[in-house]
């Protein structure tokens, strides 16, 4: 546990420099791709909102704002204990740290698991009520038209959302199995740098979406 | 071999053969686990070529119905089609154009010619990320069996863009077929991803940008695009996937939502896709061109920069497909004006392809065949394209056959001619073999005319009101389609040539030396077929890609 594995590198690359700058530059690429996959949702989001902005302001007090906070909370302590873990990874010499590294992202994991939990009650209490997407809409206390276009809007980009918080946490469980196994050292990183990245995208775009959907 | 510095390089590229890639490692496990780029583009090269025949085959349905009018003796029409009811034939065009745009054009030469030739011409072993790289390759075998599933069960009769609220409402495999695009443009943001990384971190020492050949340029072009723009594309069917199951609204004008915000999501990907589709022919030119007029390119820099010249002005232009949806008339005069702007980096490429032409030394092999042929054609297809840019113009042609023989000059005459160079370009550094010189230009003849009799009749009866997508029409008509239809048997004849010439070629041809053309770049200064990694050693690079020797003086050959 407290020992490291070093690590090689692949056969096509010259140095580990080249190597842990290619994995990072594909991975910010990769990052440009989802921001691009959301942008879809928020010009929608823009649209809808601009062509009935009564509907948007009544649709939107229908969220819960302090679950909604919590929730925010939440993730943005997450982003602060998967960078512990980067750090704690780069200033890792023969793995006295390794405990550090999978314990910090043990916590980011649970505290998405919390995000989840929450999101859940928020959900259900939505089916209940009958504030839903589309033909599927039902609740009577919103006084204009078209409300079930937020919450098409609204289940579109915190279900797409919630999805990648569900990849974030296979993501980070990988890493911290491999982070127990003494992988991660001063010299080699990259998986939990490139996994701390996808992790802050999307506290990212909860940071967004919160505003944009509960604070209008 | 002017490019590498290593005299032991030079001596390698002709050494008796050493083991090659095709035969390193045998049997079937080591193709389909392959990470080697080498492998994988020809497991692409396999999958393309398959999905253009079926393509094809399909077009040539579509073809055989429109051959003759189904009217009686006294001029009147009867309901229902000559071969296929009016619903099969809108299922088989939609299949042909879904096959050739998703499964042949975008996919063809990035993934297939560019994952083989890209690291050779940086000096690299392999991509960036090889495991990404066999992943694109199943992620896309995965959406072809999804879409096949999908034509199969159901079809789709939407066309291939899948315009709402007809989408949105109609039965069949939308759902399913919209679901295998989503899953074939991860394999295309893959691809591209692994690409532009490959460009930027892996070139061999001395390969500096404006040393790069200009199949790097436009395969780098390319791929910032399918970075860029096949995530809204995603998004987007997404949304008309949600549309469908869940009956969300947002294009369903029943419910409050905008069936023209469909559209301009949609040609938001499908605009600068279309320049996926033709920056990558527009790299393999440049390399035809050069080789084959044995002398340097005609305006490198221009040609690299128009290539991202494009890419960046590609993403501005998408209203143009909707000049009659109904969008503010302002709008569609800056999008006419964007449209005008996009034409400019194209016709610097082609200007400075004849210019390269002027006094070299011509070779007329079957690569150069098809490299004229794309200039020919391209250029019909390109200038066609500014009467569809023109508001006025657009009107009177929108939704005609005008604007189908417009897109098959550019995809057709453009993307698949300059795939047809490009195979024919590397062929031998491929399988190490040569196919036959007589055949390979009895078959370039045929493909060229065969094309121009197919398509060139379409622009005629759009411009005189033929509507696209129709499985019947006016007698009026009836000359051009016959025309057109028997354009498509020199067309098929041509291919099937090929393909026979080809596939005897890997068994009995001639034994192909290192460097058969006497080009310049890097792929060229290994033996052929190369071995596993490549490169004994990684190559120093001196000079540009086409510095050829003035004509007249050593025509080209390579020397150390």
């Amino acid at each position: 546990m407290s020992s490291i594995v070093k690590h090689h590198v692949a056969h096509h690359f010259h140095d580990r420099a080249q190597e842990s700058g290619s994995a990072k530059m594909g991975m910010w690429l990769f990052l440009v791709t989802e921001v691009l996959l959301f942008s879809g949702l928020f010009v929608a989001y823009t649209i809808i909102k601009a062509v009935n902005p009564v509907m948007w302001a009544e649709a939107s007090k229908q969220l819960d704002a302090t679950l909604g906070t919590i929730n925010t909370v939440v993730l943005i302590g997450s982003s602060l204990t998967v960078a512990l873990a980067v750090r704690a990874a780069q200033t890792n010499q023969a793995g006295e740290k390794n405990k550090q590294i999978a314990g910090l992202l043990g916590v980011t994991i649970l505290l998405a698991g919390t995000f989840l939990v929450i999101k859940y009650f928020e959900y259900s209490h939505k089916f209940h009520v009958g504030l839903l997407p589309g033909t599927h809409y039902f609740f009577e206390g919103i006084n204009a038209d078209n409300p079930h276009l937020f919450f098409g809007v609204y289940f579109l980009m915190t279900g797409l959302h919630g999805i990648h918080v569900v990849i974030g946490m296979v993501v980070l469980t990988w890493v911290m199995i491999r982070s127990m196994k003494g992988h991660f050292y001063k010299d080699y990183y990259t998986p939990v740098e490139l996994g701390g990245l996808y992790w802050h995208l999307v506290d990212l775009i909860w940071i967004y979406l919160f505003p944009l959907l509960y604070l209008v | 071999m002017s490019m590498t510095t290593t005299q032991a390089a030079v001596d390698h590229a002709n050494d008796p053969q050493e083991t090659d890639y095709l035969h390193a490692r045998s049997g079937i496990k080591h193709w389909l686990y392959t990470v080697d780029h080498k492998r994988i583009g020809v497991m692409y090269l396999v999958a393309v070529a398959l999905a253009f025949l079926l393509g094809g085959f399909f077009a040539s349905m579509v073809r055989w119905e429109l051959f003759s009018p189904n009217f009686d003796a006294a001029g009147v029409a009867i309901p229902g089609g000559q071969i296929f009811e009016g619903d099969t034939y809108n299922r088989i065009f939609t299949l042909h154009g879904l096959v050739m745009v998703f499964l042949f054009i975008i996919p063809g030469i990035p993934a297939a010619l560019g994952n083989f030739v890209l690291p050779l011409q940086l000096g690299a072993k392999d991509v960036a990320f090889p495991r990404l790289n066999l992943a694109s390759f199943y992620v896309y075998v995965i959406g072809t069996v999804m879409a096949l599933w999908a034509a199969i069960a159901g079809g789709v009769d939407t066309g291939w863009t899948f315009y709402t609220p007809y989408s949105s409402g109609v039965g069949g495999s939308v759902v399913m077929m919209t679901l295998a695009a989503f899953v074939l443009g991860f394999s295309s943001i893959f691809t591209g991803l692994n690409f532009i990384v490959t460009v930027h971190r892996m070139r061999a020492p001395g390969l500096t940008w404006d040393r790069m050949p200009l199949f790097v340029w436009a395969i780098y072009a390319t791929a910032i695009i399918q970075v860029m723009a096949t995530p809204v594309l995603g998004i987007t069917l997404l949304l008309l996937v949600m549309e469908r199951v869940l009956g969300v609204g947002i294009f369903d004008p029943a419910l409050g939502g905008d069936p023209v915000l469909f559209q301009h999501f949609f040609w938001f990907y499908s605009h600068p896709a279309v320049y996926i589709m033709i920056l990558p022919g527009m790299g393999v030119m440049s390399e035809l061109i050069t080789t084959f007029a044995r002398k340097t390119i005609f305006g490198y820099r221009a040609i690299a920069l128009s290539s991202i010249a494009i890419a960046v002005i590609s993403f501005l232009v998408w209203g143009h497909h909707m000049f009659v949806s109904g969008q503010s008339v302002y709008a569609g005069m800056i999008f006419s004006f964007l449209t005008f702007l996009v034409a400019v980096p194209s016709a610097i490429k082609v200007i400075n392809w004849t210019a390269t032409l002027y006094k070299g030394s011509i070779a007329l092999d079957a690569p150069m065949l098809y490299a004229l042929s794309f200039l020919i054609l391209f250029t019909i297809g390109g200038l066609t394209g500014l009467f569809l840019g023109t508001l006025g113009t657009d009107v009177h042609l929108h939704d005609t056959y005008f604007v189908v023989a417009h897109f098959h000059y550019v995809m057709m005459g453009g993307t698949a001619m300059a795939f047809f160079g490009g195979v024919h370009y590397w062929w031998p550094k491929m399988f190490g073999r040569m196919y036959s010189p007589f055949w390979s230009k009895v078959s370039a003849f045929l493909v060229f005319i065969g094309f121009n009799v197919t398509f060139l009749p379409q622009f005629v009866m759009g411009s005189r009101g033929m509507p696209r997508r129709y499985h019947d029409y006016l007698p009026q008509f009836a000359d051009w389609h016959r025309l057109s239809s028997f354009g498509v048997v020199i067309l098929g004849s041509g291919i099937a040539i090929m393909v026979v010439y080809l596939l005897i070629s890997l068994k009995r041809g001639e034994k192909a030396t290192g460097n058969p053309w006497g080009a310049r770049s890097l792929e060229w200064s290994i033996q052929s077929p190369p071995i596993e990694h490549n490169f004994h050693e990684i190559p120093t690079v001196v000079e540009g890609p086409y510095d050829y020797p003035v004509a007249g003086q050593d025509g080209g050959a390579v020397k150390a």
